[in-house]
């Protein structure tokens, strides 16, 4: 039992930074349906800025948690001015191009990011310094840590800032408007570029958050982290229903959870000595406790995969997403 | 709308920029070709090529590995040698397997096309072992200074050669290093389901066996996974008492984090991969009480000259196996010089029986083409340094302070020769 919730926190924790991600994704892709790929090496650069900056104040003496603060917010300013050039250099003029030219262009300049991350920050992985005091808390025979709660209670807030902003502000209102016309939205009065370049914007702070979290958490930061983050995170947000806002929160917290509780298990469930009637046709390997496990927990990354295409092939629109058809 | 043609013409650029690496590589070696067939020749050029991963995940033990052929190679123009009568002008031509066996076998088509006279690599066993069919079919002689898994020479190739001891020697030395200083009666291993990471753990856990020591069923990563809460938790229900890992140190430096943050208690001892002074920074004060073996003498034993040439050529000091990759590109110079040629066919011989006193110690090589009395040596982590503690050679163990024995380290090597 103390096993199976400490994989729940576990997975919940790798959820929430999920969903962060997946958000930036879903926001982007419901006001203008561009899959913006680079999006994940938005969130790299985030972990590198916040690295850089937590290094040089780390024997600084000052707090801990002030460090962190302001690692992020450094991180957050960069990561809004990289995600505003890319919006304006590489997607705006193509705004009026058939679908495929930004996709590949979002592609090409993840490539670019990452490569110039590489140029400035080296190919090394990148150690964050210890120093938040580890901090562990128990709860149901688990062991959670300071920094797994904090993880959790700022994504939590930023769900909800976010909701608030997308229903409650002038500026939400103008977005979704945009997502729903954006010919007719810029006819009612809207500045759609203005609109559009605030949704990256606000998309790459949110990606600046996870990647402060994300280094904090596992302690290292490298310029290929962003490709498989990224890649997941868009996972949860076609999980969610792509263009969703509360539906990428959902699908990223599904998707770290199904990610912790499959690594978790599946050596287990599919260890065929554990059968009778296989063990015995098996025979030498299972005798004397030996075990012939056939999925272990390497698969951690394909349950991702595997239930993103279960639900794709259930519900084409997502777990929350209801408009099909004209999109996809 | 100026603006605007501005900044396609900006995007436009920044894209070529982008990718402008790969062609203005070619191009050099397109006029190198050219510049190769000039009718009398008073110089020849022979290029030696370097692969290893420069991107990736442990791109850093790439360009360490590169860094060393690199010095040889360097090295051994300013000493102006002369083969078949001739100036010889040696050309690293450094390649990027990405540690990915599909690029491996790509990048050493790319090499042999290239005619190079010599390799050196690759860094993994997982990109080693494919190429080593190419090289074989081009005759051309390749050592790697760090790829271990024992399939390497075991295929009865003759142009393959490694300078570092094998995983059928290292995993029964870390095992039996474990076994006896922690004295385990449960212990769970974990690869990064690589053919060195799969391989090392293999043995280890064959020795572990051999001990009699009870072994859980095997936790499998990927050489990227640096999430391992899952395979952690897991293990923590089963109370190891102790965990081997097969895998490089930016995969395992995250997990002995993770593993003190969820309060596994095990011993930790890793392999090759993951016996770097970059763990202290990556795992932080969770690395201390980390055992981990490496395939040969360790990086500051290595010889003082070499040392010294290597910080002041790089800037940094060597991280695991430069001292091996110098002594891999010495090699090849060294039986170029010996055979007065820089063609495979006839310095391959000379290579075969060479004897060379390395940064690395002596080397000669087996008629496999592995090391003859490879030295593993066992490390522990203590405040932030990795010490070394022991050196097993031929199956025996010696504490380290006893194989130096009060000395310089560089002088170890022939002092055990000595012995014998």
């Amino acid at each position: 039992m103390d096993i199976f919730v400490q994989q729940l926190i576990n997975g919940l924790t790798l959820g929430a930074v999920y969903a962060v991600v997946a958000l930036g994704y879903t926001m982007v892709y419901g006001i203008i349906q561009l899959i913006n790929f680079a999006h994940g090496e938005v969130v790299m650069i985030g972990a590198m800025v916040a690295f850089t900056v937590i290094n040089l104040l780390a024997a600084g003496g000052l707090p801990p948690l002030a460090v962190v603060l302001i690692g992020a917010a450094c991180a957050i300013p960069v990561c809004m001015l990289v995600s505003y050039t890319v919006e304006r250099l590489a997607y705006r003029p193509l705004r009026r191009a058939p679908r495929l030219a930004p996709l590949i262009t979002a592609i090409g300049v993840s490539i670019i990011l990452q490569h110039l991350a590489m140029l400035v920050w080296s190919r090394n992985v990148l150690a964050f310094p210890q120093i938040i005091p580890l901090k562990t808390f128990h709860f149901l025979g688990a062991t959670v840590t300071g920094v797994q709660l904090t993880i959790l209670g700022i994504c939590a807030a930023i769900m909800c800032g976010l909701a608030a902003l997308v229903y409650r502000t002038r500026l939400g209102r103008a977005m979704r408007a945009t997502a729903q016309n954006p010919q007719v939205a810029g006819l009612m009065g809207v500045d759609i570029n203005r609109v559009i370049a605030s949704t990256f914007v606000i998309g790459a702070a949110l990606a600046a958050v996870a990647g402060v979290m994300v280094g904090t958490y596992y302690g290292v930061a490298q310029y290929t982290m962003g490709s498989i983050l990224g890649l997941k995170a868009f996972a949860a947000a076609v999980l969610g229903g792509i263009g969703n806002v509360p539906g990428a929160m959902v699908g990223g917290l599904l998707l770290g959870v199904v990610e912790a509780l499959g690594a978790g298990y599946i050596g287990d469930i599919t260890d065929l000595c554990r059968y009778g009637p296989l063990a015995r046709a098996i025979g030498e390997r299972c005798a004397d406790g030996g075990h012939f496990v056939l999925f272990g927990s390497n698969y951690q990354d394909v349950f991702a995969f595997v239930v993103l295409i279960l639900v794709l092939v259930f519900r084409p629109s997502g777990l929350l997403g209801e408009r099909v058809g004209d999109r996809a | 709308m100026k603006l605007k043609l501005g900044l396609t013409v900006l995007a436009a650029s920044l894209a070529v920029i982008g990718c402008g690496d790969k062609p203005a590589d070619t191009k050099k070696t397109a006029e190198v070709k050219k510049d190769a067939p000039p009718p009398p020749p008073p110089s020849i050029e022979i290029k030696i090529a370097h692969v290893g991963p420069l991107t990736g995940g442990i791109a850093h033990l790439g360009k360490d590995n590169e860094n060393g052929a690199r010095l040889a190679i360097d090295e051994a123009n300013a000493a102006k040698i002369k083969i078949d009568g001739k100036d010889a002008k040696f050309i690293l031509v450094p390649e990027d397997d990405q540690a990915d066996p599909k690029v491996g076998t790509t990048v050493a088509q790319k090499v042999v096309d290239a005619k190079v006279a010599g390799v050196v690599g690759h860094l993994n066993s997982g990109t080693s072992i494919p190429a080593s069919d190419i090289y074989n079919k081009a005759g051309i002689p390749v050592i790697s200074g760090s790829a271990t898994n024992p399939k390497l020479t075991e295929q009865g190739f003759k142009v393959q050669f490694r300078v570092v001891a094998r995983d059928d020697q290292q995993g029964p030395a870390v095992a039996n290093y474990l076994a006896s200083a922690a004295k385990p009666k449960l212990v769970a291993v974990i690869d990064d389901a690589t053919a060195y990471g799969e391989g090392l753990a293999n043995e280890v856990e064959k020795s572990l066996k051999g001990a009699n020591i009870k072994v859980l069923p095997r936790e499998k990563g990927t050489d990227k996974t640096t999430d391992w809460k899952a395979v952690l938790t897991k293990l923590k229900g089963r109370n190891p008492d102790a965990i081997f890992y097969g895998g490089m140190d930016a995969t395992g430096g995250p997990m002995l984090k993770q593993a003190r943050e969820l309060g596994v208690k095990a011993v930790f001892s890793f392999g090759d991969g993951a016996c770097t002074d970059e763990m202290a920074k990556l795992a932080g004060a969770a690395a201390d009480g980390l055992l981990c073996s490496q395939a040969g003498l360790p990086p500051q034993a290595a010889d003082k000259k070499f040392l010294e040439a290597y910080k002041k050529a790089f800037n940094v000091d060597p991280i695991l196996y430069a001292p091996f990759t110098y002594d891999a590109a010495n090699l090849l110079i060294e039986a170029m010089k010996k055979a007065n040629s820089a063609d495979p066919a006839k310095y391959l011989p000379e290579l075969a029986k060479i004897e060379h006193s390395g940064a690395s110690g002596k080397i000669a090589f087996d008629e496999k083409g592995d090391r003859k009395g490879a030295e593993i040596t066992i490390f522990t982590m203590k405040g932030g340094k990795l010490e070394p503690t022991a050196i097993v050679k031929d199956g025996k163990s010696v504490s380290y302070a006893e194989f130096v024995g009060g000395g310089a380290p560089a002088a170890a090597p022939a002092k055990d020769e000595a012995k014998k």
